[in-house]
């Protein structure tokens, strides 16, 4: 398969004698919206940190957009977009000025970042907030604000860390909005949430239970297979196995 | 490089935002030069002292009435014998003694000369001369009286002779100027930038960041370059407030004193980053740098106790201690203008410091990345 972009085999971590991510195997298209679900300390932020250039895996092996995870962080650390739900953008800079950070982080032309950053604020709609500071912004804001900064670079593939967080439903399909036109740029997002509504939305979700991928498939492929109703009812089938509890 | 201005504008931004912070950054070292300067020292009320009189004569006994009688001076005993003044002024009963040599009436009668020492606890150095000049001063004045009264003429001399105890050669009276410098320093670079750092990791944007392509080596360097900025800033304010307004001359090399400064500034940023390599709040980072930083130095260095007269125990802690040693080079430097060969040894200290420093938080800082 060319076209695959995220490809885990066999990806462990070991924190001492606790294992946090078990063997996980998976491969993430291109273009894919891929919801990988699991309880808080199932695995899902250490098996993406690991993903994400941020930590060595303790074994197995993985590619990230062609590059090698173990080897290769930093062509990875260039390819991709992150963004988490503890941090946003930078309170106490204003809009414009996160924009010019990010973009200058990633190496972007001056003169690029400024076009960006116009054509964005446009589409947001957000064109007469340029100046302001972002503290200043709704919650809701801040999150498609910092999607937008997420992939301002064009990364081939964008990770989100429960980038929904505390929004409301509202601005959630929204944001969910732009996910789908991050897509249609060629973007490959690879997404953890807490919301399974928004698992809905993804092309193929994984589920993790106790370090360990339980479950892989489309949306509606889980449902059947387990007689459920919505997601919230597949990923409670599955996360009752769990023997290891949240931290 | 264009990822490394891009992050050094954020950090300015970080600083110029936060306006009360900055203000409070430039605007203490103005606030404690001035403080230490002039509020804190030279008025000195009710010096009490003893006196131990050899000869007992009338001259003797008048000098000393005049003394008693003046407003500033309270006599609390007489003494017949010299450990006894050692008791008292240990005890802290009296900061200065006033001695008068044997057959003081007749020396002045017969030579006209005649000498009174005056002993003086010089543990805070300008309050002792202070007491000295005013000491000096009424004995001086009654001696004029005394002669024109008797119309002996100028030949009646009392000499007065001064000893300072417990810090004789008065060191630290000029000691607080690069104290501040020293206190200041370890102030910005070290507390403000391990806070810097481990704002980033509490709020969460250090993983962000390290999520990007930057090396996390530039954005350590990054967050050092405003606050290198603003300590030489507060550097130079230092220095033209001390020459200008308190009138301490800068005797010896600029270019030594900056290369010193420069020295220990690096080394405040590593220590800082070590602090923030440690621990994970801002809170505990303000509180190692304050309580492991901020108050040795303040107490240990040298720049409100003398390193001289500590237990031996503390005057090893105060070896270990980076500031002491700055503190001293400047004072070398800039108070008794020594050759840069004087100073040799205190670079040396210095910049081995560092070099241990270095090593020791760049490990800590690659393992905590893991």
């Amino acid at each position: 398969m060319d076209d695959v972009v995220i490809r885990a085999d066999g990806l462990t971590k070991k924190f001492g004698g606790f294992t946090a991510v078990d063997h996980i195997t998976f491969e993430v298209g291109k273009g894919e919206i891929f919801g990988f679900l699991g309880a808080n300390g199932a695995g899902k932020t250490t098996a993406m940190r690991m993903l994400c250039g941020l930590s060595h895996p303790t074994s197995g092996s993985g590619t990230v957009a062609g590059y090698d995870i173990s080897k290769d962080q930093e062509k990875i650390k260039a390819n991709i977009g992150y963004m988490s739900q503890k941090f946003s953008l930078y309170e106490d800079l204003k809009v414009w000025e996160n924009m010019r950070l990010f973009g200058g982080i990633y190496g972007m032309k001056e003169s690029d970042i400024k076009e960006k950053t116009d054509r964005i604020l446009d589409n947001l709609g957000f064109s007469g907030e340029r100046d302001t500071l972002v503290r200043d912004l709704p919650l809701g804001w801040k999150q498609k604000l910092a999607f937008s900064v997420s992939i301002f670079h064009s990364p081939k593939i964008v990770f989100l860390d429960e980038p929904t967080g505390g929004v409301d439903p509202k601005t959630r399909r929204q944001f969910w909005e732009m996910i789908y036109q991050a897509v249609h740029d060629g973007i490959t997002v690879f997404v953890t949430t807490h919301y399974m509504d928004e698992a809905e939305y993804c092309d193929r979700v994984s589920i993790m239970v106790d370090g360990r991928i339980e479950a892989l498939d489309s949306p509606r492929n889980l449902k059947r297979q387990t007689c459920s109703e919505t997601m919230g009812e597949v990923f409670r089938k599955f996360a009752r196995k769990a023997t290891r509890s949240a931290d | 490089m264009k990822q490394f201005t891009a992050f050094v504008k954020k950090e300015f931004l970080h600083i110029f935002r936060d306006t009360r912070t900055m203000l409070i950054l430039l605007g203490m070292p103005v606030v404690q030069i001035i403080l230490f300067g002039f509020a804190i020292t030279t008025e000195v009320k009710n010096i009490r002292f003893a006196v131990f009189d050899l000869s007992r004569d009338q001259t003797t006994r008048q000098i000393t009435e005049r003394l008693a009688a003046n407003r500033y001076f309270t006599l609390v005993a007489d003494i017949d014998s010299p450990p006894e003044a050692d008791e008292l002024m240990k005890a802290g009963k009296v900061s200065m003694v006033v001695v008068f040599d044997a057959d003081f009436n007749a020396n002045m009668l017969h030579t006209g000369e005649a000498a009174v020492q005056l002993i003086v606890d010089a543990t805070d150095p300008n309050q002792a001369t202070t007491m000295t000049n005013y000491a000096t001063g009424i004995i001086t004045q009654y001696l004029q009286e005394l002669s024109a009264g008797s119309g002996a003429g100028a030949t009646l001399v009392i000499n007065t002779e001064t000893r300072m105890l417990y810090n004789p050669q008065m060191e630290g009276a000029y000691n607080f100027v690069p104290g501040v410098m020293g206190l200041i320093l370890m102030l910005i670079c070290a507390m403000m930038t391990s806070i810097a750092i481990v704002r980033e990791k509490e709020r969460g944007s250090m993983e962000v960041l390290l999520a990007s392509p930057v090396r996390p080596i530039f954005i350590i360097i990054a967050k050092a370059v405003p606050y290198f900025i603003l300590s030489v800033v507060n550097l130079i304010t230092i220095l033209l407030l001390s020459v200008f307004v308190l009138k301490v001359p800068v005797a010896g090399s600029l270019v030594l004193i900056f290369l010193g400064s420069f020295l220990f500034i690096l080394m405040a940023l590593l220590l800082g980053l070590l602090i923030s390599n440690i621990v994970q709040t801002q809170v505990a980072a303000m509180l190692a740098s304050g309580m492991g930083l901020m108050m040795p130095t303040m107490l240990l260095s040298g720049m409100m106790f003398p390193i001289e007269s500590m237990p031996h125990i503390l005057q090893w802690i105060s070896a270990v201690m980076p500031a002491r040693w700055y503190i001293e080079l400047i004072k070398k430097l800039m108070i008794q203008g020594v050759d840069g060969i004087y100073v040799m040894k205190e670079f040396a200290i210095l910049a081995l410091m560092v070099a241990v420093l270095l090593a020791v938080s760049l490990k800590t800082f690659k393992k905590r990345l893991e």
